[in-house]
């Protein structure tokens, strides 16, 4: 029997669905027992090279996660035997390996058990994301670097660092002790938060468009929030990155940036928003606040205020206050800033911004287009606003955004 | 650690400097990043170039000296600028590369810059 180019691209589809979905399971699995993190991507990476070739023509197995499990283990047991280094570690195999009608079915989603380990307070604190996304996700070193702001072989050789030391310094793959779990969980939290938007430490004012991966960091995080339903700030966190997702359309008009009080409100993904509202709810019920709760509280308001009307000046200046005490970054001071002045006017938020750290401010483009948003309301536009907005077109990197507040500092006059 | 960051840029982006209705935002945009490096104190030295049109090259061809009207290489992106600057390490100096202007539609080069030599040869 022929089989025709239809089904061999049907079984390539059915590899790649089998790879989103399957990658970051199997992998989680295997390392458990395997610790050695390169070496079962190794196998994963030959496993699924195996399943595009032989599929087309044998044809989809009943069971795709089960066949890959099988073919990738199989993999592992022949690199080990053909290691004489390796030999603990097919002992180790052997030893913990579970029987095979046991896994047949389903396979035990231990990814959550995957980004603590990937979060693990002993690696470098940069690593983190990177290497949730590559063994969560199966992304690339190549995908990854940019956003990241290295070279690809930069990226390629911190991976391979971290998982060397991983395997060397024997980190288990499993749930941290109940007493570490909060400052564990806010590991996996804080990498995935990076993750979406690469360098800010305040996401949800800027434009994240050339950085981060936020679909990746989304799906990340939707997995955090199915692992653990009863963690209120996995909730907090998924519902904040669906709320700037949601605008993202709306951010840009022939290529142009809009402000977010400027954007369309047409273009927002009302269902997007309708999830995150969902999810802010949920979180809110197990009374455990938190910085992401309040971050995404805050994106609510907004969102409420454009979409009603609604004189939200009030409660968004408390949710900003709230979230000074949970993460006074510079990021969420100059937000709070911001909304101070929306309330109490433009001095009482300079007032602010004159409060802040000068080094800390000194390279951060968001305060300088807050200084000069200020400057401007206060009608003391001329030479300070526009020194402000220089520093920021100086310190932007995206071009719409350089370009958006060139065009407010030639309206500045002067 | 020295670091030259060379800015490349398209004949468009060179269209711009004198153009009437562009050439305002193009030097906006390059005066506020200046202003940036040098605020910042990290600056060893930097200038801007002329267009690749303004380039002449001399060569060796066959043991002949010729000299040729352009730059090195006809490539669609030309050096126009560089800047040398003092940074901690490469994640510092990409920071600032990833800001220049001529990232819209150029591409910007980090090099380390040679270290000086040891005259002992140690």
């Amino acid at each position: 029997m022929s089989l025709g180019p239809g089904s061999e691209a049907a079984a390539r589809r059915a590899a790649e669905h089998a790879a989103r979905q399957s990658y970051g399971r199997l992998l989680a699995y295997l390392v458990r027992s395997w610790r050695d993190v390169a070496a079962v991507e190794d196998a994963i990476g030959e496993a699924f090279a195996r399943a595009i070739e032989t599929w087309p023509l044998a044809g989809v197995p009943a069971n795709p996660d089960a066949w890959l499990l099988v073919a990738a283990r199989r993999r592992l047991m022949d690199a080990a035997r053909s290691s004489r280094v390796r030999s603990e570690g097919l002992r180790s195999l052997l030893v913990t390996t579970p029987e095979q009608g046991e896994e047949a079915d389903m396979l035990p989603d231990k990814r959550l058990e995957l980004m603590f380990t990937c979060a693990h307070p002993a690696l470098d604190p940069s690593i983190h994301a990177p290497l949730m996304l590559q063994t969560v996700l199966g992304l690339s070193a190549e995908r990854i670097a940019s956003s990241f702001l290295v070279s690809p072989d930069t990226m390629g050789r911190r991976l391979s660092r971290a998982k060397l030391r991983i395997r060397d310094i024997g980190l288990s793959f499993s749930a941290p002790e109940p007493e570490h779990l909060p400052q564990r969980m806010s590991g996996v939290t804080d990498a995935i938060y990076a993750a979406y938007g690469q360098g800010w430490d305040s996401i949800a004012s800027d434009d994240v468009s050339i950085r981060g991966l936020s679909e990746e960091a989304i799906w990340l995080a939707t997995v955090l929030v199915h692992a653990v339903p009863q963690d209120a700030e996995a909730q907090g966190l998924l519902a904040l990155m669906l709320y700037c997702q949601s605008r993202a359309a709306a951010r840009r008009e022939d290529g142009r940036f809009v402000p977010f009080a400027e954007q369309d409100i047409a273009r927002w993904d009302a269902a997007m928003i309708a999830s995150a509202e969902h999810l802010l709810a949920r979180s809110g019920q197990k009374r455990d606040p938190g910085r992401f709760q309040l971050e995404a509280a805050i994106q609510s308001a907004m969102i409420q205020s454009r979409v009603t009307g609604r004189d939200m000046r009030q409660p968004l200046l408390a949710l900003h206050r709230g979230l000074l005490q949970f993460a006074p970054t510079i990021g969420n001071l100059v937000g709070h800033a911001l909304a101070l002045a929306n309330l109490e006017g433009a001095g009482a938020g300079l007032d602010a911004l004159d409060t802040l750290d000068a080094s800390k401010v000194a390279g951060y483009q968001p305060y300088w287009v807050a200084r000069a948003h200020l400057l401007e309301a206060l009608g003391t536009a001329g030479k300070p606003a526009r020194e402000a907005l220089e520093k920021a077109i100086g310190l932007s990197e995206e071009p719409a955004l350089r370009a958006h507040l060139q065009r407010r500092l030639a309206s500045l006059g002067g | 650690m020295q670091y030259m960051m060379m800015f490349y840029e398209t004949e468009a982006e060179f269209a711009k400097r004198n153009s009437a209705s562009e050439s305002p935002a193009y030097w906006g945009a390059w005066t506020a990043y200046i202003g940036e490096l040098n605020r910042a104190g990290i600056v060893v030295k930097g200038d801007g170039l002329l267009p690749p049109s303004a380039a002449t090259t001399v060569r060796l061809a066959n043991g002949e000296r010729l000299v040729q009207d352009g730059p090195v290489t006809a490539s669609k992106e030309q050096l126009g600028g560089y800047f040398v600057i003092e940074v901690p390490d490469l994640d510092a100096a990409l920071t600032w590369a990833a800001r220049s202007p001529n990232l819209a539609t150029g591409s910007t080069e980090v090099r380390p810059v040679l270290p000086p030599m040891n005259p002992t040869g140690q």
